[in-house]
């Protein structure tokens, strides 16, 4: 049943299939959404994790510093979705044409609209013989944050953080909260580079320093190597030490669910699933589906704001905006579709500062302190592409971020033009410090992959004045 | 009972953490860091935190799907 115009729309609503592949935040809200807005047909949610959905951003947290259980952070729900649950087996094809989804242990669903929310997962360690050992971890399900969780409360003597992205960053702070020995080994100039850029990166830096962090940059982990009984004992860096630790957390990025489309003539690859503005999957030749919608992590979808760039964000915030419009879309035709234009907005706890950012820092060629100062670690940061203001970085004063978000919806004049609150006393623009872009980044949460919807390349490309 | 703060939307004014210090907690000035299912018990207090969140960051659970319940099964 295809769902466009007014009266096989309303037929859909009442009594079509849709079947939910990824039962985490984004497949969980697009749900709630599609009861709330009357869909009344069948619902099916596919997730190859057993548990219910549940909460990610704890993991890093509360969990690690043993405050809640790994398996304590279930998402509440905003109301029952009724839906018949395929919980703990993964979709391993898709077949567009019949419209059928493919499961692990053999059975087909059929569809009419579909949902891909999929997700990523974390990047492994990419020595298969040294993942394997005894002490390596990653951080992305409750699984691997109990182990990491379990490895921690047994106290090792040194811990091993591959990566100072935010998952890194955040990793090393629950370490040194515990009071562990932490080493943290970043191939960039300063933690967090990739995402919010040097400048920024090097107030990061001193955070992990004054708290007792063994912060190595420009460094690459060369070699994990283990005991004769496969437990870690070392790790050999770059620059030709080695350091004796008894567990790893290899904080590299992630990988986008992808695998399971292939071949099915979406636009997937590594970098997620390309869909338009209004969460519709393109298919390899850049066309627009019309009953396959993507949301979440695994989706890449252009925006206006910043030049109609695909934009891959890995945000709670994101998932929960776009899910929302994913699910009003899949029942709705015409011009009751709604775009999803968010605003990307991003938060980080880590050694007791609350880190947000609103915009794509990214995106940017200039920024300038606006508000405090960077040696108190607590600030905002507004950041400018081409003259206009793009996003704003915040320690420690979020209060400020929806004012700067305004000024990043109206593309405001940057230096911006206002005299802030507390302003520094000398406000000048600088150079925001970012890496190469070309070069694939495991901080950013944010990539800008370009215009075309197959573009699976990490392009961006600000006008340096 | 199960919740969630949305913290792209928190500010940190801590009220939660006043109304509800076993549920919500401060670290440092501005962070916050809570109990994602705490203990039933806590219902009250944590119902007065979310009200009183001048952003209306804390969503709890609207449904009594119990916390535990799991596997393929037709979970409503
Ligand atoms: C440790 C950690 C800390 C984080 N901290 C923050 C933070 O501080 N701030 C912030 O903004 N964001 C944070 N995030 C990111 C945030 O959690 C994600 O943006 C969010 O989980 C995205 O939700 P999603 O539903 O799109 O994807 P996911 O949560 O990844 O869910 C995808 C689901 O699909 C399942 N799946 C994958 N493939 C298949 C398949 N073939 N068949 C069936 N099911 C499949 C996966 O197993 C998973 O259950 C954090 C993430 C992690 C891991
Ligand atoms: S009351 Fe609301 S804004 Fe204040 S700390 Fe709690 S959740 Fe955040």
């Amino acid at each position: 049943m295809s769902a466009d115009g007014p009266e096989r729309a309303h037929a859909f609503k009442k009594g079509g299939h849709i079947v939910i592949v990824g039962a985490s935040l984004a497949g969980l809200r697009a749900a709630e959404t599609l009861r709330e807005e009357g869909f009344t047909g069948s619902l099916t949610m596919i997730g190859d994790e057993p548990d219910q959905p549940y909460d990610r951003p704890p993991l890093s947290k509360q969990v690690l510093l043993g405050m809640v259980p790994a398996e304590h952070t279930a998402l509440p729900r905003r109301r029952e979705i009724d839906a018949d649950w395929r919980l703990g087996v993964p979709a391993i094809g898709l077949d567009l044409d019949a419209h059928r989804v493919r499961l692990a242990d053999g059975q087909e669903i059929g569809f009419d609209r579909l949902l891909i929310a999929t997700g990523v997962r974390a990047r492994p360690w990419p020595n298969e013989n040294e993942r394997d050992l005894d002490g390596v971890f990653v951080l992305r399900t409750n699984g691997d944050a109990a182990r990491l969780r379990r490895r921690l409360a047994a106290r090792p003597r040194r811990v091993l953080v591959i990566g100072a992205g935010f998952m890194g960053s955040e990793v090393a702070s629950a370490c040194r909260e515990l009071g562990l020995e932490v080493t943290v080994a970043e191939r960039g100039p300063v933690p967090l580079v990739g995402a919010l850029g040097g400048v920024i990166g090097s107030v990061v830096a001193r955070m992990h320093r004054e708290h007792g962090v063994d912060l190595r940059c420009r460094v690459t982990v060369t070699a994990l190597e283990g005991d004769p009984s496969g437990r870690l004992r070392r790790a050999h860096l770059s620059d030709g030490t080695a350091i004796d630790v008894d567990a790893a957390v290899v904080c590299l990025g992630s990988i986008g669910n992808t695998e399971w489309l292939a071949g099915s003539g979406l636009a997937a690859g590594p970098r997620g699933v390309a869909c338009d503005a209004g969460c519709r999957a393109f298919d390899v030749n850049g066309i627009v589906t019309d009953d396959v919608f993507v949301a979440g992590d695994v989706a890449r979808a252009p925006n206006p704001l910043y030049e109609y760039n695909f934009l891959f964000l890995e945000h709670w915030g994101n998932a929960v905006a776009q899910a929302e419009v994913a699910g009003h879309n899949m029942i709705s035709c015409g011009s009751a579709r709604r775009p999803h234009l968010a605003i990307p907005a991003f938060w980080s706890t880590q050694f007791g500062v609350s880190i947000r950012s609103v915009g794509v820092p990214t995106f940017a060629d200039e920024m300038m302190v606006m508000q405090g100062s960077l040696e108190e670690r607590r600030f905002v940061a507004a950041y400018g592409h081409r003259g206009r203001v793009t996003a704003a970085v915040a320690f420690d004063q979020a209060k400020w971020l929806d004012f700067y978000r305004e000024l990043i919806m109206a593309a405001a004049p940057f230096p911006p033009s206002f005299v802030p609150v507390d302003r520094p006393p000398v406000m000048r623009s600088m150079s925001p410090e970012f890496p190469d872009p070309a070069l694939p980044s495991h901080g950013a949460t944010v990539t800008i992959t370009g215009h075309l919807p197959n573009d699976q390349r990490v392009v961006f490309t600000p006008a340096r004045a | 009972m199960r919740l969630v703060v949305d913290l792209t939307r928190c500010q940190g004014y801590a009220q939660c953490a006043f109304l509800a210090p076993d549920v919500f907690t401060m670290h440092g000035e501005e962070a916050l860091l809570y109990d994602p299912n705490p203990d039933d018990a806590q219902w009250d207090r944590v119902r007065r935190a979310a009200a009183a969140c001048p952003v209306q960051a804390i969503l709890v659970d609207q449904t009594e799907i119990p916390a535990t319940a799991q596997e393929g099964t037709h979970v409503r």
